[in-house]
């Protein structure tokens, strides 16, 4: 053992002697240098390097604000457009529904018209027709009366002429007029049947 | 058989704090001492690193945030997603109300400031973590400690402030004797300490499990050989591994660092406990 640790211990002894270095022991000039270009530096990054970064953090947070407010009033202005529109929408709508419904009473209204027009033409048809009918009954009456009269006449004149107290003769005169008069009837009908 | 392992491994020099005490550039040798220590004179790695560092933040932030179009190009989301992450999950959630806005430019130049330092140790041909020289690293824990103080004195006056920090509400008597010497402590004094303590010896550390992996798996394979291949072999694989981690410490410490500012500039502004 103790040969062992005998030659390590005075080697340490022996170094300890040649160098004696203390390595807590400060290198003057290391300390002025240090702290002088710590100075410098300092002063350096405070005048040139803080003032700018600081400057560019202040102006991006007043961007990035601003550019929110401006996004807020856009959207409040299309919240209002939006808005708008929408009520628009709903007059239009309404609006197209009355006009609808005004449409549809005014067609109501024309049907209506239009039947009672018609309804009116076709009863004045009527009335012409049953007008005429009367008219064409009273000629007919009128002529058949005038035609009646010269018939008898005529008829009566025939059976004068003829013998009167011959009752088989004046039956055959009788129906001889008629038979003429019926010939005579087919023969006007025929005559306007053509005409 | 041990004792032969052992003297073998005497060929093995560990990584040591001297690995991270790296010469100056162009070759010079010159020395000074103060606090009884030997320190490089003259230009080097991590000092290059710091002025890099700064000149990659500024260059890309000045780059995503010149345009200001409202719709971002691909560089400026970036830029945006990045500032915003400290504006708002650190500056407005931990600091919040009104006040968060003055603080935002500090946050967010730090936290960048710190990540990319961090990062270098993992970046191919530069890998070395800035942070790792605790000199770097105590100017930023005093700036903190000066702009969470400077900013609750200036709300609440000087007597009004010390009050805050060191009086808990609503306990009286002899246990403030008690109490307000430890708030001091806790408070005032050992805050900047652990900030600045956290962050390299975070740094400090990983880059030495790094070393010391990388060196050691290249010693097991080309001196030791045999059966130690292997084992060398693992060590390449288990490097790759911690090296992943570490990106992962690396934003973490960084985040923590900026958490923590934050909540001690929202604790010494703050109305009430």
């Amino acid at each position: 053992m103790q040969a062992l640790i005998a030659p390590l211990v005075v080697r340490a002894a022996e170094e300890a002697e040649e160098h004696e270095l203390n390595p807590l022991l400060p290198h003057l000039v290391e300390i002025g240098l240090s702290l002088v270009v710590f100075g410098i530096l300092f002063f350096a990054v405070k005048k040139f390097v803080v003032p700018n970064f600081e400057t560019t953090f202040e102006e991006r947070t007043k961007a990035i604000e601003g550019g929110l407010e401006a996004a807020e009033t856009k959207q409040a202005e299309a919240d209002a457009k939006l808005a708008e529109l929408e009520q628009q929408l709903a007059d239009a709508r309404h609006e197209a529904a009355r006009i609808r419904e005004e449409a549809r009473e005014h067609g109501a209204a024309i049907v209506a018209e239009m039947r009672e027009q018609a309804q009116a033409e076709a009863s004045r048809i009527v009335e012409h027709g049953k007008t005429q009918i009367e008219a064409e009954r009273q000629q007919a009456i009128t002529s058949l009366r005038a035609e009646v009269g010269t018939l008898a006449t005529s008829l009566a004149g025939r059976i004068v002429g003829e013998s009167l107290d011959d009752d088989e003769r004046s039956s055959r005169v009788v129906d001889r007029f008629l038979a003429d008069l019926e010939t005579i009837e087919a023969s006007q009908a025929a005559g306007n049947g053509a005409s | 058989m041990t004792y032969a392992a052992v003297v073998r491994s005497e060929g093995f020099t560990p990584p040591s704090p001297a690995d991270f005490d790296l010469p100056a550039i162009g070759g010079g040798h010159e020395t000074f001492t103060m606090f009884g220590q030997e320190f490089v004179l003259g230009v080097t790695k991590p000092m290059l690193q710091i002025v890099l560092a700064a000149v990659i933040v500024f260059v890309f932030f000045w780059a995503a945030s010149r345009r200001r179009s409202m719709v971002p190009g691909r560089l400026q989301f970036v830029g945006e997603g990045a500032y915003g992450f400290v504006r708002n999950s650190v500056g407005r959630e931990i600091i919040g109300g009104h006040d968060f806005a003055k603080y935002v430019p500090y946050l967010f130049a730090l936290f960048f400031f710190i990540l990319v330092n961090n990062l270098f140790a993992t970046i191919p041909f530069l890998q070395f973590p800035t942070f790792s020289r605790s000199g770097m690293v105590y100017s930023l824990a005093i700036l903190s400690w000066v702009i969470y103080n400077g900013a609750g004195i200036k709300k609440h006056g000087f007597a009004g402030y010390i009050k805050l920090q060191t009086v808990p509400p609503g306990i009286g008597g002899p246990m403030l004797l008690l109490l307000v010497p430890l708030e001091f402590m806790s408070n005032i004094l050992v805050r900047p300490v652990t900030l600045a303590l956290r962050l390299f010896c975070n740094m400090f550390a990983g880059h030495l499990l790094l070393i010391l992996f990388a060196l050691g798996g290249q010693y097991l394979i080309t001196e030791m050989g045999g059966a130690y291949i292997g084992v060398g072999l693992l060590a390449w694989v288990l490097f790759i591994a911690v090296a992943l981690l570490e990106v992962l410490i690396q934003f973490l410490q960084a985040y923590v660092f900026v958490l923590l500012n934050a909540m001690y500039i929202s604790g010494a502004i703050a109305d009430e406990h």
